[in-house]
């Protein structure tokens, strides 16, 4: 027992000391590290109140009392951005963690009972693919009507069947292990086999492919805010930013450029440290 | 090769189901009566009930979904509630525009990304090949709306290159274009630069550089050759991906497409139109796949025995 924690020690340990290796995947970290501090310190970093507005300073431009500029309402701009990561952290990190409850146990159930229970579920995920993930959110966001709860469930959704197949493919090739069939011959429960055998051997794909949903749930989360189906005004979310700062964009172009510049920053590092940890992880998902 | 066209086919007959099954839903998951919604704000209850009954909608939800199925086939989705005409009127008239702008999105990105991977692969750890993976990097991560925002800044308000909204000529598609196919050209240069170095290692390709010819008959003409069949199908899902991802980039653009008809439904609560237009969309969608599929069966005859 000692043994085989020991080498999941060191196997972790190996994963890790791979990770830090690679220059991408640290870059990555640094990225996504910087923006869940500005999320969870907002209140402490943000020079102003990001719904604070004040007419007289409407779109200023760069100054040492504005770094970032103003916008219409003479918001502070950086100050919306620090406080903005909030809301967009929490949009992708909901929305996947959605993706995960659902996507994993289904993968779960298809993968270890197989049969036709397979068969129906993964003809289910397959027609939820056939739908492009924007036009599957966008339909349900705009049945459930728009606000940032909604826009969690409408991105958490379209992410399910992509879980749901890793965790089959991952599960089929588990089940079929020594272990396993070890478990089943001294009778321990088919709960018990999938919990403390089949899903820790998932847990690697499934943080890899987390990591990489994140990155795409924001930007997806972004493009619904920038339609207007997030978060409603003056929440400071980037999508709703850039989209009331289109407006001004001859005028005030810094009010548009700096929220993208942010989606951008942040869905590069979720991308490329998902890119280190799917390299320290599991090499095969590379394919 | 026809038993292949003919199962792929016919598994998509579920999939047609259930798109149609999720189109259908998206009224019923609407807060509301959906016929009170159908009807509009001002309608009287004899309106409601009569609506309710065309629509069978006083009816189970499952014999709902069969008079929806049989409407479709019929080509009637209901009225648009905003202009009062037949939706698939609405949506058809709307769809050129788009199918315009997803070709000529998908035609740069495959230019683009095809030379980008290219280059890439043939100077591999050269400071093309990072240059070029940098830049793919940052197109996937960019939201294509900013980029088009920052497209129009640039080129149309200060440069005054381009028209900046609205649909016309060769000129206002281009930075729509540039907009839209970014994201493909980026993951088609991906694709065709770590396929390329995995055929570069191939036995054949060796023989080729053994024969003593150049480097570059080597590359186009024995590797690009092998290494383009996974990067068509790439090329084709991307097709089927901005026939949908074009909502965003037609909203910025003020482009008349189905993703801009789509968004101003949705505002305006007109569920007909979004219904029809997220059901044609899907479906095009699953078609491109579908033809994709077979286009590879063609080109690759492993998957046909497979």
């Amino acid at each position: 027992m000692r043994n085989s924690k020991n080498k999941g020690e060191s196997l972790l340990r190996i994963a890790a000391s791979q990770l830090l290796k690679n220059k991408g995947a640290v870059f990555g970290g640094v990225i996504v590290f910087v923006f869940i501090v500005s999320a969870v310190f907002a209140p402490f970093i943000a020079p102003y109140d990001p719904l604070d507005s004040n007419l007289e300073d409407a779109l200023q431009g760069h100054s040492l009392k504005h770094w970032l500029g103003t916008d219409e309402q003479g918001r502070d701009i950086l100050s919306r951005i620090i406080y903005g990561s909030r809301m967009s952290l929490s949009i992708g990190v909901i929305a996947v963690l959605i993706s995960n409850a659902f996507g994993v146990l289904l993968g779960l159930v298809a993968g270890y009972v197989g049969g036709k229970t397979d068969n129906v579920i993964m003809r289910i995920m397959d027609i939820l693919m056939a739908f492009p993930g924007m036009l599957l959110a966008l339909a349900i966001v705009s049945a459930l009507g728009p606000g940032i709860f909604n826009l969690m469930i409408a991105i958490g959704t379209y992410s399910i069947p992509i879980f749901a197949r890793v965790v089959r493919g991952s599960v089929l090739t588990v089940r079929e292990m020594e272990y396993v069939e070890s478990a089943r011959a001294i009778g321990q429960s088919h709960f018990l086999i999938v919990l403390k055998h089949i899903l820790p051997n998932c847990v690697g794909p499934i943080l890899v492919l987390s990591t990489l949903r994140i990155a795409t749930a924001i930007l997806t989360g972004a493009g619904l805010s920038f339609l207007g189906l997030g978060p409603q005004p003056p929440a400071p979310e980037w999508g709703a930013m850039l989209s009331s700062g289109r407006t001004y964009l001859r005028i005030a172009p810094w009010v548009a450029t700096y929220p993208g510049l942010a989606i951008m920053f942040v869905v590069m590092g979720f991308n490329v440290f998902g890119d280190g940890l799917r390299d320290a992880l599991d090499p095969r998902l590379k394919t | 090769m026809l038993r292949h066209i003919i199962r792929r086919i016919i598994s998509l007959i579920p999939v047609f189901f259930g798109v149609t099954f999720i189109s259908f839903f998206i009224l019923h998951l609407s807060p509301g009566d959906p016929a009170e919604l159908m009807a509009g704000v001002e309608a009287s209850q004899e309106d409601i009930d009569a609506i309710r009954k065309q629509y069978g909608l006083d009816k189970p939800l499952l014999v709902q979904y069969g008079v929806y199925i049989k409407n479709v086939m019929h080509g009637d989705m209901g009225v648009s509630l905003r202009t009062q005409r037949p939706v698939i009127t609405e949506v058809w008239a709307r769809y050129p525009a788009t199918l315009e702008l997803a070709t000529v999105s998908v035609v740069v990105a495959s230019i683009i990304g095809l030379l980008m991977g290219i280059i890439a692969a043939s100077h591999q750890n050269s400071i093309f090949d990072y240059g070029s993976m940098v830049v793919a990097l940052f197109s996937i991560s960019m939201p294509i709306f900013w980029l088009g925002l920052m497209l129009m800044l640039f080129f149309s308000v200060y440069l005054g290159w381009f028209p900046a909204v609205g649909r016309g000529g060769i000129s206002h598609l281009v930075l729509p274009a540039i907009s839209l196919g970014t994201q493909s050209a980026a993951v088609i240069a991906r694709m065709t630069r770590s396929s390329l170095l995995e055929v570069i290692r191939q036995d054949y390709v060796q023989t080729a550089r053994a024969k003593g010819l150049s480097e570059r008959v080597v590359v186009y003409k024995h590797a690009v050759r092998n290494a383009l069949i996974p990067v068509i199908t790439v090329m084709g899902m991307q097709f089927g991906y901005l026939l949908s991802g074009s909502v965003l980039t037609e909203s910025v653009f003020a482009w008349p497409g189905v993703g801009r008809l789509m968004v101003q439904s949705i505002y305006a609560r007109d569920y007909p139109v979004v219904q029809a237009a997220i059901l044609l969309v899907a479906v095009n969608f699953v078609l491109v796949n579908l033809l994709v599929d077979l286009l590879y069966g063609y080109i690759n005859p492993r998957v046909r025995v497979e």
